[in-house]
């Protein structure tokens, strides 16, 4: 199929620690505002080495859904459905025939409804009881973010989870992005939506040892790990000419979309993956290195992460590496796991529209082997016509977007 | 050795080929070929043979283990502390 049409985003939603819209969420990760604090939705005894996550805080579902709605609906999906609806009012767009049917919901989930998971587990193994909820299933289904999207606003083209842990929202948007360049559907409804904090969940992760037990500080000297986070980001696809013939606000441009598998390790991270995904965004954007002036990177504040990350935007960007800005806004907002790439992207296009970098809060320094130009602490003005956001997930999968200022 | 000694290096031992000769207090884990998740599955299997809590992040050089001896005493010391 031939690549027919440029693809713009013309809305975005926004659910997060430090914001409950896009605006907000943007506004926030200028001000450098640290939206990690003390767990509270799930107890935290004295073991737990984890007390601390980017929670979405003050989220009270009565306010965007009605009771039957709700006990349908899993804390993950509703975070989904609360930001594709932002980004579709954003948009100002109505999925009347044949829009409906020709528009795709591809949207990025890691671990699914793992608060009602949670919670039947408690109620079978530890309170002994013999039923669950009859809506148990298709709550916890990890596809029930695109399901509830599409149901709810009436989405009737290709719809489907895509689940590549941290990597799902950049996987999920990257899918969108070609399906509306080669002209398979006329829109896309894409992004993320991840609510992983639950007990179990917090000592599967507290077992890998690999999470900080203060802050999450990327890039930095006495990085501790990763700081988990929530929340969801959703953006609306559509080809240039369409936008433009409805008379439609572009924020930006997605020009190119790069995948790889290391195949190696299942967790640690690998130089020649990340290079791939990196150089295959370019070449898929036809985007040289020095095209390039800003990096959201994955940057998850572990020790090997942010290490192995450093020397692939070395290798793919060589001499040039020196002159981005990369910040890594899981300083703000934790790792929201399949959520996470939808709100890198979301910070990524604010970034260039606004031609402000946010910066990589909580940095105490430069480690030896993080060499470049973070941003720390403190946001910058620059402007920017294109930039990369990398994702690179557990069981080595990576995924990376290009993004280019419209004009 | 103590007993405590010869628990640890049996639990080591699972952990490294099988074709490495006698596991001694100075091999250094690097060399006995234990990578990241080895390491980290080590502390989980010594945890729960000691029923001990170890403060193990891999993230934070300090926490480090460099030689099966530093396991070891670091072991031995945490099952005192839950003696007394």
């Amino acid at each position: 199929m031939s690549d027919v049409n440029r693809v713009v985003v013309t809305g975005l939603g926004t659910v997060s620690p430090i914001g409950h819209t896009a605006d907000s969420y943007w506004t926030n990760l200028k001000q450098g505002v640290c939206g990690i604090g003390p767990i509270t939705q799930v107890p935290t005894p004295e073991e737990l080495t984890q007390k601390v996550a980017a929670e979405v805080k003050d989220f009270d579902p009565l306010k965007h859904f009605d009771e039957r709605q709700i006990s349908m609906l899993d804390r993950v999906s509703q975070f989904a459905v609360v930001a594709a609806r932002e980004a579709i009012a954003q948009a100002a767009i109505t999925f009347d025939m044949p829009l409906s049917v020709r528009t795709a919901t591809i949207i990025g989930c890691g671990a699914g409804g793992k608060g009602t998971l949670d919670d039947s587990f408690r109620r079978i193994y530890k309170e002994n009881k013999t039923r669950l909820f009859p809506l148990t299933i298709p709550k916890l289904m990890v596809n029930a973010p695109a399901s509830q999207i599409s149901m709810q606003c009436g989405l009737r083209g290709p719809a489907f989870v895509v689940a590549s842990a941290c990597a799902s929202a950049t996987h999920a948007i990257g899918l969108a992005f070609h399906m509306v360049r080669s002209g398979q559907v006329d829109c896309a409804v894409t992004g993320g939506a991840e609510a992983c904090l639950t007990f179990g969940g917090l000592r599967g992760w507290e077992a890998m040892r690999v999470m900080a037990p203060d802050t999450c500080r990327p890039f930095s000297k006495d990085r501790k790990g990763m700081i988990l986070g929530e929340g969801a980001a959703m953006l609306v696809l559509e080809p240039l000419e369409r936008a433009q013939a409805r008379g439609a606000q572009i924020l930006g441009e997605i020009v190119g979309f790069g995948m790889s598998a290391d195949a190696a390790d299942l967790t640690s991270p690998d130089l020649g993956g990340m290079t791939r995904a990196m150089e295959g965004a370019l070449a898929d954007a036809k985007l040289a290195p020095k095209d390039i002036q800003y990096v959201n990177a994955h940057g998850t504040g572990t020790a090997a992460n942010d290490v192995a990350e450093t020397k692939a935007l070395h290798q793919v960007f060589g001499a040039q590496a020196d002159k981005l800005a990369i910040s890594s806004t899981k300083s703000m907002v934790g790792h929201a796991l399949g959520a996470s790439g939808a709100l890198e992207m979301v910070a990524t296009l604010l970034a260039m529209r606004d031609g402000i970098v946010p910066p990589t809060i909580g940095y105490l320094g430069p480690d030896p082997a993080c060499d470049l130009d973070y941003v720390p602490n403190k946001a910058r003005a620059l402007a920017i016509e294109a930039a990369l956001s990398n994702s690179f997930a557990f069981g080595g999968l990576n995924a990376v977007l290009a993004v280019k200022k419209f004009s | 050795m103590t007993n405590i000694a010869s628990d640890v290096i049996a639990v080591i031992a699972k952990k490294v080929r099988a074709d490495h000769p006698k596991i001694e207090m100075s091999d250094r884990l690097q060399d006995l070929g234990l990578e990241s998740l080895d390491a980290v599955e080590l502390v989980f299997d010594l945890e729960e043979k000691f029923d001990v809590q170890i403060p193990y992040n891999a993230n934070d050089p300090k926490f480090e283990f460099d030689t099966v001896g530093e396991i070891v005493s670091a072991v031995e010391r945490l099952v005192g502390k839950n003696k007394s």
